[in-house]
């Protein structure tokens, strides 16, 4: 075991604000660069800030090809004195934020963006998975070749006999985000879901149906980390961040996936946030199937092991319910551009609670939760991390 | 419960040969270490030496203590099924061709879980036996079996796909006219070949064919020298299409070697046989075999060659053989790389002194044509690619693998 976890200092004189999405298509042929730049761009408007004032970057991306961030920098034509390059696909919102806080706290950097964006050709998905990583390669993806799907099928099965989760809990959050898409303007599925739909939704990799897969398309996200103080002169609002987890390879003794880092301290969590879970007004999970999300929900405190069925089916999880959730639609109904997976939760908390979710905002909201999940390494997500964002007044 | 194989029937002049794809094919270097072992039918993982921990996936390190001294050790493989799935949808061609796949988390009774292929007759939370084979990639793989056989488990299609069974297929067994081609070609039968196609080489003069195996309707018989290029070409011609299953038995072995024989007239005749014969038998069967590995449901499978076992380590005595079957085994080896991902296997299967008369000047044991089949048929309703046949070439398989340099050197001693 590891030394008990330590409090974290916290993130006093960070503020988070910009955040962009770039809206996504199924197919491009524009490379990642042109995703990335247009995405930095974007949230270098909303500020007023020309490309010259950034000096930090932490970028996100699967498909660069042979380049990293430090390829960005000069492609770009960006001079920075701080880089980070963080490969941890549904995560990395999450590390990027705390990274960035940090190095903006310490004074290694003032201004920096954070970004994630990929593009999608028509052979994308299958080369990815294809080369994801050793264990992979080795032991996950000869066995039938099912990718992602084929994973979360053993897990989400493993998950369903021993936690009694149904598929009409699945459907039940699916069918809700579906109804916060409609409103989100750059969702790509637009039709509205029923319960029956998704019940009779097409077998993918049992018990996962088509309705649980997201689908992968092109896309971009991005956000500003910087001083309080700079970034009033934006006279833009910003957030706050109260509390950051990450783990990563957490509870390695498990023989099948069945909770994430989450679980390992959520009252530490709760406490560093200076809030409870019933003081959040929305919550945004990685939501790559829905078995997952309900994992979150369980390990982050919302419910008990196993009870999320229970709890959510209790509750309304449309932007205007008294469980807010996934307020965009999520990846299952806005598409999965990539790394930018990782940040589209994040990036509509921080419009939700700073004010610029234009006409589809949660009453009130001023306490966000966004979490993460990332990389199936092999039979698992390696990487889970969270953050509680607040909006100025809360 | 298994569904039982049913005869196919003709193959319709104008049906389209499925294309064989490949299952994916890169590897990392200690995966390929596991392919070894599965392509003898052994199952073994990496155990750390320090701390006793065996990890799954194949690492560099222990994941327990960190130390590298990682050892392949024999374990044994059981478990329980914990979590299964069924594919429905792959983004690979081979699989996508192949589907609905199931695939299962397997937890082994003594350590890591593993995701493996799911026999049909296991349902989750069961008990479960696991076997490593070599895929169609020709990369080994871990199958989840029930723990006890069921009926008509051979013929689950998954478990097919890493075998060889001549159930229904069709066998050309270049020399008919042996000991051993007749003993195969029985064997063959009674593990239920549909056709077996006897060569009669011109080289001996006709041979004695068992005439109660001749008369047989599963049997026909087909000139064929391996030595004449000609002869070769035209019966691939005449069979090539049919051909599942190819098992070369031409030999020519002689007693003697370098210094004990006067000139190289007979070390040209085996090398004729060994090396020349299966080249010929290479340019014009092994094109047709290896676009037909996945002909279902009468797909091509595999090539065998015999080999005598001091084509791994020269014994003087029969230094001229040792040397041409060395040449074929070199030869074998790029065969298995050409076919790799065709679908078809290469299984070598290695054979001692046996009891005919040009081993008589030798000292028992001996192997009997029986036992080479027998071995034969085993390896390829396993699915394995090497095998050995009696206890001599048993010995030497096992003293190669363990040290090739010191088995020549040892063979020197007797």
């Amino acid at each position: 075991m590891s030394e008990p976890a330590k409090r974290s200092h916290g993130y006093d004189g960070v503020a988070i604000c910009a955040p962009v999405s770039v809206p996504y298509v199924r197919y491009s042929n524009e490379a990642t660069h042109w995703w990335i730049a247009r995405a930095i761009r974007a949230t270098l408007d909303e500020c007023g800030l020309e490309p010259a004032r950034i000096d930090g970057m932490c970028a996100s991306s699967f498909t660069l090809g042979a380049d990293s961030a430090v390829g960005l920098t000069q492609h770009l034509g960006l001079t920075l004195r701080w880089l980070d390059h963080i490969p941890m696909g549904g995560l990395s919102s999450v590390v990027a934020l705390r990274r960035a806080a940090r190095a903006v706290q310490a004074g290694d950097a003032s201004i920096i963006v954070c970004v994630a964006g990929d593009t999608n050709g028509v052979n994308s998905f299958r080369h990815t998975a294809e080369n994801f990583s050793r264990f992979s390669q080795d032991a996950a993806y000869p066995y039938g070749s099912g990718g992602p799907n084929a994973c979360f099928g053993l897990l989400t099965d493993y998950y369903m006999r021993h936690f009694g989760i149904k598929r009409e809990d699945f459907a039940h959050v699916c069918v809700a985000q579906r109804a916060n898409a409609l409103r989100y303007p750059d969702a790509l599925f637009k039709k509205a879901m029923t319960v029956e739909e998704y019940m009779r939704s097409r077998m993918i990799s049992d018990p996962i149906c088509l309705l649980d897969c997201v689908m992968p398309c092109a896309g971009a996200e991005a956000f500003i980390v910087t001083t309080q103080e700079i970034a009033r002169s934006f006279g833009k609002p910003f957030a706050r961040l109260l509390a950051s987890q990450e783990h990563h390879n957490a509870f390695p003794e498990d023989p099948i996936q069945f909770r994430a880092g989450w679980a390992r301290d959520p009252k530490g969590f709760w406490e560093t946030a200076g809030v409870t879970p019933d003081q959040v007004d929305l919550v945004q999970t990685y939501d790559d199937y829905p078995v997952i999300s309900m994992m979150q929900i369980e390990d982050l405190g919302f419910c008990g092991k196993g009870e999320s069925g229970a709890f959510l089916r209790e509750r309304d999880l449309t932007v205007d319910g008294d469980f807010p959730h996934n307020t965009s639609g999520g990846q299952l109904s806005v598409g999965q551009a990539g790394a930018a997976g990782g940040y589209l939760g994040t990036v509509d908390a921080l419009r939700q609670i700073t004010g610029t979710a234009t006409g589809r905002r949660v009453k009130d909201a001023r306490i966000a939760v966004a979490s993460g999940f990332g990389l199936i390494n092999y039979d698992r997500g390696v990487c889970s991390g969270a953050v509680v964002l607040a909006g100025e007044g809360a | 419960m298994t569904e039982p194989l049913k005869a196919p029937g003709a193959k319709k002049a104008l049906a389209r040969t499925p294309s064989a794809l490949s299952p994916p094919m890169p590897r990392s270097r200690k995966a390929m270490e596991f392919t070894v072992f599965a392509a003898r039918g052994e199952f073994r993982f990496q155990r750390c030496g320090e701390c006793g921990t065996i990890v799954y996936p194949f690492r560099e390190a222990c994941s327990t203590c960190l130390s590298v001294d990682l050892a392949w050790e024999e374990v044994t493989a059981v478990g329980t099924l914990i979590a299964v799935t069924t594919i429905r949808s792959s983004p690979d061609g081979y699989f996508s061709n192949h589907l609905p796949w199931r695939s299962g988390t397997v937890r082994l009774d003594n350590g890591p879980s593993m995701m493996v292929h799911v026999h049909g007759d296991v349902t989750v939370d069961e008990r479960v036996r696991l076997i490593a084979r070599t895929d169609k990639a020709g990369n080994g793989v871990i199958m989840a079996l029930p723990e006890q056989d069921t009926p008509n488990m051979m013929d689950d299609p998954q478990l097919r796909e890493l075998t060889c069974s001549p159930k229904y297929r069709r066998v050309l067994i270049t020399d008919g006219t042996s000991r051993i081609g007749q003993a195969l070609a029985k064997a063959l039968l009674a593990a239920g070949a549909s056709m077996v196609m006897l060569g009669v080489p011109a080289r001996v003069g006709p041979g004695k064919i068992d005439e109660e195996l001749a008369a047989r309707p599963e049997v026909r018989l087909v000139p064929l020298e391996v030595t004449d290029q000609t002869s070769v070409a035209e019966a691939a011609t005449q069979i090539g299409a049919k051909v599942d299953i190819l098992v070369n038995t031409a030999f020519h072995i002689r007693p003697g070697g370098a210094l004990s024989r006067h000139n190289s007239i007979t070390d040209r005749d085996e090398m004729d046989v060994h090396y020349f014969g299966l080249l010929n038998l290479i340019r014009a069967f092994g094109p047709i075999l290896g676009s037909r590995g996945a002909d279902e449901p009468r797909s091509a499978t595999a090539w065998v060659g015999l080999l005598s076992a001091f084509a791994l380590g020269n014994w003087s005595p029969l230094g001229g053989s040792s040397a041409s079957f060395s040449a074929a085994h070199s030869t074998l080896q790029g065969l298995r790389s050409d076919l790799s991902g065709s679908g078809v296997k290469v299984i070598t299967a290695f054979f001692g002194p046996t009891d005919d008369e040009w081993y008589d000047h030798l000292q028992p044991p001996k192997v009997g044509p029986d036992l080479i089949a027998r071995k034969i048929v085993t390896a390829l309703e396993q699915g394995v690619e090497q095998v050995a046949a009696g206890a001599i070439a048993e010995d030497i398989l096992e003293r190669w693998q363990e040290n090739p340099e010191l088995l020549p050197r040892e063979l020197a001693r007797g």
